[in-house]
């Protein structure tokens, strides 16, 4: 839950009646253009529609350079940013030649694994010599090699479960493996701001879907007691089963899962939870084994675990770990395993290192000292914030932490003036948050140091005054006018 | 008699009195000159009577909501189903595992096969330059792009590759995604939303069913490459839908069917596709690098131009031995994807080493041309070796690269076929360390075409190799099907 202040919440509406005025009226005049020049479209409807292309051609192109910046090294604590150029208003942009070495708080490295690492790179270039990049095969048929049931096997022991499965894509985890558990007559209740992955894996399932507020334990309880009472809408036949899917740490938000609260709530119901760990696993924890071991909840009474291996491994895909008789029947039904080519060997060879490192298998202590340093990093850096008066959410232990931004023209100031300072930093818009909630959002990694961070803080408290972010005053008083505030979900 | 006659006069005089009596209080009154008879009291009191009833509320059951402790017992007694339906002992198969990379020939049980599984269609897998370029990629980039291509998932190598295959195929613009699977089931719901009306082929592969789900547009599907069926389908439609012209109207093929090995006529569906305003979506997964004389795919194949095609979708995990995806068009389409496509937008960005991967694939691929004369001169080898195989037909094209051999006599379900067919794939590499595969379906497949076993024909086999796996199919299936037939 976000409180957006009244005066803000006016000036977004009115900044984005704005640009939807002139968006409009922009478009009045190309229609009369495009009229006199005959259309070419010969018969077909418009291939684009209404009010999507509207708000990418109107809205997002205008401030197209603050998303999608290309970069050319890796995603590590400092990184090469391309500049690029445009000649016609920001429709398309032109590389150049010249790069910006920038201090990198947009990337998901919580750990440190996207640059080359001592102990990992060697393997992963080993096994890419021994099998290739690509199996060019399903698991199912010849995709399956000695690497991947090492993989597997790592991953079911590095989450605490009996077995697992892995996939070569994080997004295809979510939206191959729901349709496979869930149909006609079971239900899916879902936390109201899951990944997009999530919610297209929940669509294709054909299950009834219902949402619960965000990370709202009491109101999961409220809508379990209704549904089960009710049962299936117009039959009124029970439920043949409900799952509740929640994310460990929600990207978007940063805040933790309340996940002793819903699992206590699913056991009582006999729902099945859903667990999805993309930003968790590996970043968070004492031994970097997600949620489950940072809020001290039993991996056993999680059915479903499900995570992704971009983010804290540094590497690609996803995994599904559950009990043994789960991941058989999931290696003989789910589509992604039979259909999709395995995961990239020296990807699962990444993993494999990383996950090592993580458990200091690889004989030294830098796992321990990656997730003490990446604790440490995310709440110094959260702490910090806050004391300068911006409005940072989420959780504490959580290595995301987005700044809200509110209004339309804050997104491209804040993102361009940092960047200008050697910072490169998130801005999240629509369609990934709601309208009025842009937010800028930083990730912390292990590999930052405390220079880096402290930097980091200089350049975003000049930029924020700058742009003027600082919704509270700053430290020592922090005081949140809860009357003056309208409440967004 | 005199009885009625009695009643009869005490009703009238009964009326008499009535109306005296009601006539009575206005006998003289006159409203503009009309006479104000008694009726007119009864009209009114029951005008009133009338207004009355309906200002009064309808009779409703009374409400009673379920109590907090009947909620409870319901939330008791309810039971449900497992997770997942018990296993049985179908399910006890496993695949075997590869202890060596998975080039045309591969070590399985420390034993050295022939392998048939994978869709090397170049023999590419342990190619040395794609091997250098991976490694030099993986030492500046690290492993994974650890972001969205948003959110600075970006890497100059992603742009690099896009405007690789943008060039090789002659299209204004391309994207890539970072799974193969992931790009059809993402961009035709960026396309195609309620409303629209999509006409597939039933024989189209999974990733293309679910995005067709996905889109929730009207699908209607035709028989598996049958152009006279496509042709009626897309005239049903252009009849029924009478606003059918501020749709948007799709055809979704495949060029090489994964499930058939079938080759579209995309001649025919060219012709089809304008006589009928329809925008055609093509994936080209099995056939890019493969059709056409330099590996351009079935456009070329058939000597259309690209940019008649609205979108062309294809997986690299196939003929450039990588992995990800591409969708491939003109500049407004992929635009339009890198804001609206969600395995796009919500996914981190393809691994750089697998982007360079796949440029290195496209250049060694443009070098030698006859790496393609050498996938045809095998794929024509192993058809002339199957050739009067007992029990089984080739159901594919002969240009196609995956060799499909589909069962003459069913058994009549799905499950014994699949059965049969494993058997004979278990023995034809356990006695002549022949690795091929049979085609499974997933329980969510809608797919109905009938299964088969599934060669796939690489560049890298040598003619020894074919004839050894013909020979060995013609044997087994000799031996197991002989009794059959």
């Amino acid at each position: 839950m976000i409180a957006i202040p009244y005066l803000t919440a006016l000036t977004t509406y009115f900044s984005y009646g704005l640009l939807f005025a002139f968006g409009q009226f922009r478009d009045f005049f190309r229609k009369l253009f495009d009229w006199f020049t005959s259309s070419n479209l010969h018969g077909y409807a418009p291939i684009c529609l209404g009010l999507e292309d509207f708000y990418i051609r109107r809205l997002y192109l205008r401030i197209q350079d603050c998303f999608g910046r290309p970069i050319c090294s890796a995603p590590d604590a400092w990184f090469d940013v391309v500049e690029r150029y445009s000649n016609d208003n920001n429709k398309t942009l032109k590389r150049t030649t010249k790069i910006s070495r920038c201090l990198n708080l947009g990337s998901y490295n919580y750990l440190g694994f996207a640059a080359a690492d001592e102990y990992c790179t060697p393997r992963v270039v080993e096994t890419l010599n021994k099998y290739s990049p690509s199996t060019c095969s399903s698991r199912v048929d010849g995709g399956t090699t000695l690497l991947h049931n090492e993989l597997e096997e790592c991953v079911a022991n590095f989450v605490r479960k009996p077995a697992a499965i892995v996939f070569g894509m994080g997004y295809v985890t979510n939206s191959a493996i729901l349709p496979v558990l869930m149909g006609k007559g079971s239900l899916i209740i879902s936390d109201s701001l899951n990944h997009n992955s999530i919610v297209n894996g929940a669509r294709g399932s054909g299950a009834t879907i219902r949402v619960f507020q965000h990370n709202t334990p009491s109101h999961l309880e409220e809508v379990l007691r209704e549904q089960i009472a009710e049962g299936q809408p117009r039959t009124h036949r029970p439920w043949k089963k409900i799952v509740v899917i929640v994310e460990g740490i929600y990207s978007m938000e940063g805040e933790l899962c309340k996940l002793p609260e819903i699992v206590a709530i699913c056991k009582q119901y006999k729902a099945y939870t859903y667990l999805d760990e993309a930003h968790s696993i590996g970043a968070v924890g004492k031994t970097g084994r997600g949620v489950c071991e940072l809020l001290g909840v039993d991996t056993a009474d999680v059915d479903i675990m499900m995570g992704t291996f971009t983010k804290s491994f540094g590497s690609c895909g996803g995994y599904i770990a559950g009990s043994k008789e789960l991941i058989k029947y999931l290696k003989y039904t789910c589509p992604a395993h039979l259909y999709a080519t395995s995961i990239s060997p020296p990807a699962a060879q990444q993993i494999i290192s990383s996950i090592k490192v993580i458990l200091g298998e690889d004989g030294s202590n830098r796992g321990a000292q990656k997730l003490a340093q990446i604790r440490e990093n995310s709440n110094f850096f959260r702490s910090e914030l806050q004391k300068m008066g911006f409005e940072v959410i989420g959780d504490n232990d959580s290595p995301v932490m987005p700044i809200m931004l509110y209004n339309p023209a804050k997104i491209p100031a804040f993102s361009r003036e940092c960047l200008k300072q050697n910072v490169a930093v998130v801005t999240v818009a629509f369609p990934a948050t709601p309208l009025l909630l842009a937010r800028a959002r930083i990730c912390i990694s292990a590999s930052h140091s405390r220079e880096d961070l402290i930097k980091a803080l200089q350049v975003i408290s000049k930029v924020g005054d700058l742009v003027g972010i600082k919704y509270f005053p700053a430290e020592p008083q922090k005081q949140q006018q809860e009357g003056k505030a309208v409440k967004f979900d | 008699m005199m009885d009625s006659a009695v009643v009869l006069n005490f009703v009238n005089s009964a009326i008499d009195w009535v109306k005296l009596v009601l006539d009575a209080p206005s006998a003289r009154a006159v409203v503009f000159g009309f006479h104000i008879g008694g009726h007119l009291f009864v009209e009114v009191f029951l005008l009133v009577v009338i207004l009355f009833l309906l200002s009064q509320k309808s009779y409703k059951p009374p409400k009673r909501p379920l109590t907090n402790k009947e909620i409870d017992e319901l939330c008791d007694e309810w039971v449900p189903e497992p997770l997942i339906p018990s296993l049985n002992e179908d399910l006890l198969h496993e695949p075997p595992v590869l202890e060596s990379a998975a080039g045309p020939h591969t070590i399985i049980n420390g034993k050295e096969v022939i392998n048939f599984a994978s869709a090397n269609y170049l023999g590419l897998i342990g190619h040395q330059k794609l091997l250098d370029s991976c490694s030099s990629s993986l030492e500046k980039y690290g492993v994974g792009s650890c972001g969205p291509r948003g959110f600075y998932g970006t890497i100059d190598v992603h742009l690099d590759c896009e405007a690789r295959i943008a060039k090789f195929l002659g299209t204004r613009d391309s994207i890539l995604y970072s799974y193969g699977l992931s790009t059809m089931f993402s961009a035709i719901p960026a396309f195609s939303k309620k409303g629209d009306i999509i006409v597939a082929d039933e024989g189209v592969h999974w990733g293309i069913q679910n995005g067709l789900y996905l889109s929730r547009s009207t699908v209607v599907y035709f028989k598996h490459n049958d152009m006279d069926s496509l042709r009626n389908t897309l005239e049903n439609i252009t009849s029924k839908y009478k606003r059918v012209k501020n749709l948007r109207r799709y055809i979704v093929v495949e060029a090489i069917y994964q499930n058939s090995g079938q080759i579209a006529p995309l001649d025919e569906i060219i012709k089809l596709k304008e006589k009928y305003r329809f925008r055609v979506l093509l994936d080209e997964s099995n056939s890019f690098g493969v059709l056409g004389i330099s590996g351009r795919g079935l456009t070329e194949h058939f000597g259309v131009p690209a940019d008649k095609l609205d979108i062309i979708t294809a997986a690299m995990g196939h003929a450039l031995a990588t992995e990800g995806g591409f969708c491939t068009g003109s500049a407004r389409v992929i635009d339009h994807q890198r804001l609206s496509s969600s395995g796009y937008v919500f996914s981190a960005s393809l691994p750089p080493y697998l982007a360079s991967a796949a440029i290195t694939a496209i250049d060694i691929l443009e070098e030698n041309p006859n790496l393609l004369t050498k996938l045809k001169n095998n794929i024509a080898a192993l058809w002339r070796g199957l050739s009067g195989i007992t029990g089984f037909t080739i159901a594919s094209n002969p240009e196609s690269p995956i060799v499909y051999l589909r069962l003459e006599k069913s058994t009549g379900s799905a499950k014994d076929d699949l059965r049969l067919l494993e058997n004979i794939a278990e023995r034809v590499l356990k006695e002549d360390s022949v690795f091929v595969v049979t085609s499974k379906r997933s329980t969510l497949d809608k797919c109905r075409l009938p299964l088969g076993i599934r060669l796939f024909v690489s560049a890298g086999h040598s003619v020894s190799d074919l004839n050894k796996a013909s020979e060995s199919l013609k044997k087994v299936a000799a031996l197991v099907l002989g009794g059959h037939n």
